[in-house]
C-alpha cells in the first residue's frame, strides 16, 4: 500500500513538473470545449440563395420577399439567364438557385397549380438536404397564403380540412444544439486527455530506460500499474468536473440527473480508457508508436459515437462495431442523464457494458505487462 | 558462490549474442567482465537480473535460482545499467527515497552504506537528476542501486563516459564497497580498469576466452612484447605488418606492440629490417604486458 501510494505521488509530482504537459492537460481541453461547443452545429444559416425571376409579377415578388425574411438564407442576387446561374454555383457563389417560370402567377390563378425550379449545390450532403426542406417550408407556407388570397367565396364551401402538425421536442425544447453537443464534447476531452496519457506514459518510461530499473525491483505488477493509472483516473475526474462546471456557467447546459451518478459511471468508464491506454503503451517502444495508435483509435471512437453522425444511419456492420465503442456509451449516458434525468436502470445496459469492458481492458493490460522480456 | 553461471546462451533472431557462458563468482568477490563493445556484456547483465530469460542454461545469483526465485533475486540483487536511467525530473533525494521505497526500505536503514557515496552528492539533493553532471549522475545511480543492501550489485560499465578523475574515484567506491562484503560484478571495455578486478573473464562476440585473476593472465602471456617507435608511425605499423616473422603488430598507446613468431628472437634483426625500409628514429624495447596484450592475443 505505502508502494502504491508513492508510486502515486511520485507520478503527480512529475506530471506537475512537465511544464510542456501540464497546459496540455488542463488549458487545452477547456479552450476546445469553449471553441467546439460554439462552432459544432448542425443547424444551417447564411444560405447563399439566388433566383431567376422569368415571371416578374407581384406574386412571384412575394414568393422571394419570403425569402429575404427568413434569417437563413442570404438573398444575393437575381440572374437574368439559367446560364449565369449555372456556372455562379459552379465557382461556389451560390448555394442554391430558385427558378420561377413565367407565367407563374397566371397559371397559379387558373390551374391552382405551378412548378418551381430548384437547383441545390450538394458537394456537402448533409446541408443540402436541409436547405431543400428550408426552401420546401417557405414554398409551402407561401402555398397556403396565395390559396386564401386566391380563394372565391364559393371555394370556401368546399375547403378542405387541414391538419397541421406541431412538434414538441422533448429534453432540448428549443432543438437548442449546445445542450446537444456540450455533454459530447466534454465526453471526447475526457477520454482524449486520458487515452493519451496513460497511453504514452509507461512507455516514456521505456525510453527513457527507467522501466528496467523498475523492472529488476520487487515491485509488483498490481502495484505498479495501480499506481500508475490512478493519477490519470483523477485528472479524469478534474476534467469532467471542471467541463461541467463549464457547461453549466458559460453554456447553461441543464443538468436534469443525478451528478452522482454521471460521477459514478464516469468513474468506471475512464478504467476502460485506462486499460485501453496501457495495453497500447505494451506493445509499442516510443511515444511517437503509442500517440499514432492511440489517435488512430480516437478518431475511430469519435467518428463512430454517434455524436456527429447518428449510429441508427450507419451501415448493419458499422453498427455493430460501435458496440465496442466506449465513448458511445459514454455519449449516451451523460445526454440521458444531463438531459434527461434518467436513473441508475435506465442507464444499467451502459452501465454493465462499460463495467465488463473495463474489466477485459485492465486484464488485457496487467497481462501484456512483462517484467521480462 | 555469489554467482554461478553455467552453459548460458541467449539469441537476438539471428544474433547469437551468448553462447554457452559459463563462470562463478566467490562471495565478496570483485569480478571483472571485460571486452569490446557488442561483446555480450549487457545481455549478460540482463539475463542474471532477470530481466531477460536466456534461451538455454541454468544460473543462481546469490544462491537463487534464476527462473524459479526471480522474485527473491530482485530483492537481493542492485543493477546500474550502463545507461543513466533514473527519473531525471524528479531531484536526487526524490530518486533514491523512491527507490529505497520501493524495495520496502528507507534512506536512514541503510545510510551506512551509502554514506561515502551519497556524501559527495548530498549538497544537491534538491537538483533535479537531470541537471547533475555526468559523474554525479553515476554516484546517484550508484546510490539507488545500494539502497537497499543488496548481496549482489551489477554494474553494467559504470564508468563510460566518465572523466579520467571520477573513474578513479568511482572504482575506489566500489573497492571500499568490495570491502564491506558485497559480491560485485563489473563491465568494461576499458582494460586498464581490469588489473583493479579479484578476478576477470575476457569476453568477445559471446563467448568467454579466459578466466583468471589479472595477473595471473599477464603472467601467462605467451611471448615477448616489444614497444616499437619511428617518426613515422604509420609506415612502421605497415612495414612491421609486412615483417615475414612478424605475429602481432597494434599501435599502443604512443608504441606500436609487437610480437615475433620465432622463439629467438633478436631485436637488431628488426631494427635492421626496419631501416632497410628507411624508418629513422627506430627504437625497440622489451616491456611488460598487460591485460589488453592478453586480450589482443587471445582475440586476434
Amino acid at each position: 500500500m505505502k508502494t502504491i501510494g508513492f508510486i502515486i505521488q511520485k507520478e503527480f509530482k512529475q506530471i506537475f513538473r512537465n511544464k510542456g504537459m501540464l497546459p496540455i492537460i488542463f488549458v487545452m481541453p477547456m479552450v476546445q470545449l469553449l471553441i467546439l461547443a460554439n462552432a459544432a452545429t448542425f443547424e444551417i444559416k447564411n444560405i447563399k440563395f439566388a433566383y431567376l425571376d422569368h415571371d416578374r409579377t407581384p406574386t412571384s415578388r412575394a414568393l422571394l420577399e419570403k425569402f429575404t425574411a427568413s434569417t437563413y438564407f442570404n438573398v444575393l442576387t437575381d440572374y437574368a439567364s439559367g446560364k449565369q446561374a449555372n456556372s455562379a454555383m459552379l465557382k461556389g457563389d451560390v448555394d442554391v438557385v430558385l427558378e420561377i417560370p413565367p407565367y407563374f402567377e397566371k397559371d397559379l390563378m387558373n390551374d391552382k397549380h405551378n412548378q418551381l425550379g430548384l437547383t441545390i449545390n450538394a458537394i456537402d450532403g448533409a446541408t443540402a438536404g436541409v436547405e431543400s426542406v428550408y426552401v420546401s417550408q417557405i414554398v409551402q407556407s407561401f402555398n397556403k397564403n396565395i390559396r386564401t388570397e386566391l380563394m372565391q367565396v364559393s371555394d370556401n364551401l368546399v375547403r378542405p380540412i387541414q391538419i397541421t402538425t406541431i412538434p414538441s421536442f422533448w429534453y432540448n425544447e428549443t432543438l437548442n444544439y449546445k445542450t446537444f453537443m456540450v455533454p459530447g464534447i466534454l465526453v471526447l476531452l475526457v477520454t482524449m486527455i486520458t487515452l493519451f496519457l496513460s497511453g504514452m506514459n509507461i512507455v516514456r518510461e521505456k525510453e527513457i530506460g527507467t522501466l528496467e530499473q523498475i523492472n529488476v525491483t520487487p515491485i509488483l505488477k498490481k502495484q505498479f500499474i495501480i499506481g500508475k493509472l490512478f493519477p490519470f483516473w483523477i485528472i479524469g475526474m478534474g476534467l469532467l468536473t471542471i467541463g461541467l462546471i463549464i457547461a453549466k456557467l458559460v453554456f447553461d447546459i441543464p443538468i436534469v440527473g443525478s451528478l452522482a451518478l454521471m460521477y459514478a459511471y464516469t468513474s468506471i468508464y475512464i478504467f476502460v480508457v485506462l486499460g485501453i491506454g496501457l495495453f497500447i503503451s505494451n506493445f509499442t517502444d516510443t511515444q511517437q508508436q503509442a500517440m499514432f495508435i492511440a489517435w488512430f483509435f480516437m478518431v475511430i471512437f469519435i467518428l463512430m459515437s454517434g455524436l456527429f453522425t447518428p449510429i441508427e444511419s450507419m451501415p448493419e456492420w458499422a453498427q455493430a462495431i460501435t458496440e465496442f465503442n466506449p465513448i458511445k456509451y459514454f455519449v449516451e449516458v451523460m445526454r440521458m442523464v444531463m438531459l434527461k434525468g434518467s436513473s441508475f436502470t435506465d442507464i444499467l445496459p451502459q452501465f454493465a457494458k462499460t463495467l465488463v469492458y473495463a474489466f477485459i481492458m485492465n486484464g488485457l493490460a496487467v497481462w501484456s505487462y512483462k517484467k521480462t522480456s | 558462490m555469489s554467482i554461478v553461471v553455467s552453459n548460458i546462451s541467449k539469441s537476438y533472431k539471428t544474433v547469437k549474442a551468448l553462447k554457452n557462458i559459463s563462470f562463478e563468482v566467490n562471495e565478496g568477490e570483485l569480478f571483472g567482465l571485460i571486452g569490446p563493445d557488442g561483446a555480450g556484456k549487457t545481455t549478460l547483465f540482463r539475463v542474471l537480473t532477470t530481466l531477460l530469460i536466456a534461451d538455454e542454461g541454468k544460473a543462481t545469483v546469490a544462491g537463487y535460482d534464476l527462473l524459479k526465485d526471480y522474485k527473491t533475486i530482485r530483492e537481493s540483487v542492485g543493477y546500474m545499467p550502463g545507461r543513466f536511467s533514473l527519473y531525471q525530473d524528479l531531484t536526487v533525494e526524490e530518486n533514491l527515497k523512491f527507490f529505497a521505497t520501493i524495495f520496502g526500505t528507507t534512506i536512514a536503514e541503510n545510510y551506512d552504506l551509502i554514506k561515502d557515496i551519497y556524501v559527495q552528492i548530498e549538497p544537491f539533493k534538491t537538483r533535479r537528476a537531470g541537471k547533475l553532471s555526468g559523474g554525479m549522475k553515476q554516484k546517484l545511480a550508484l546510490s539507488c542501486a545500494l539502497i537497499h543492501k543488496p548481496k549482489v550489485l551489477f554494474l553494467d560499465e559504470p564508468t563510460t563516459g566518465v572523466d579520467p578523475v571520477s573513474r578513479k574515484e568511482f572504482w575506489e567506491m566500489i573497492k571500499r564497497l568490495q570491502q564491506k562484503g558485497i559480491t560485485i560484478l563489473v563491465s568494461t571495455p576499458y582494460m586498464d580498469e581490469a588489473a583493479l578486478c579479484d578476478r576477470i573473464a575476457l569476453i568477445q562476440d559471446g563467448t568467454i576466452l579466459q578466466i583468471d585473476t589479472p595477473e595471473a593472465i599477464i603472467k601467462h602471456y605467451p611471448k615477448a612484447i616489444y614497444n616499437v617507435s619511428a617518426d613515422n608511425m604509420y609506415q612502421l605499423i605497415e612495414s612491421l605488418k609486412a615483417y615475414e616473422h612478424s605475429h602481432s603488430v597494434y599501435p599502443f598507446g604512443e608504441f606500436v606492440h609487437y610480437t615475433d613468431k620465432r622463439t629467438g628472437f633478436d631485436p637488431k634483426q628488426l631494427k635492421k629490417y626496419l631501416e632497410e625500409k628507411k624508418l629513422a628514429g627506430i627504437s625497440i624495447e622489451i616491456t611488460q604486458p598487460t591485460i589488453e596484450d592478453a586480450f589482443m592475443e587471445l582475440a586476434i
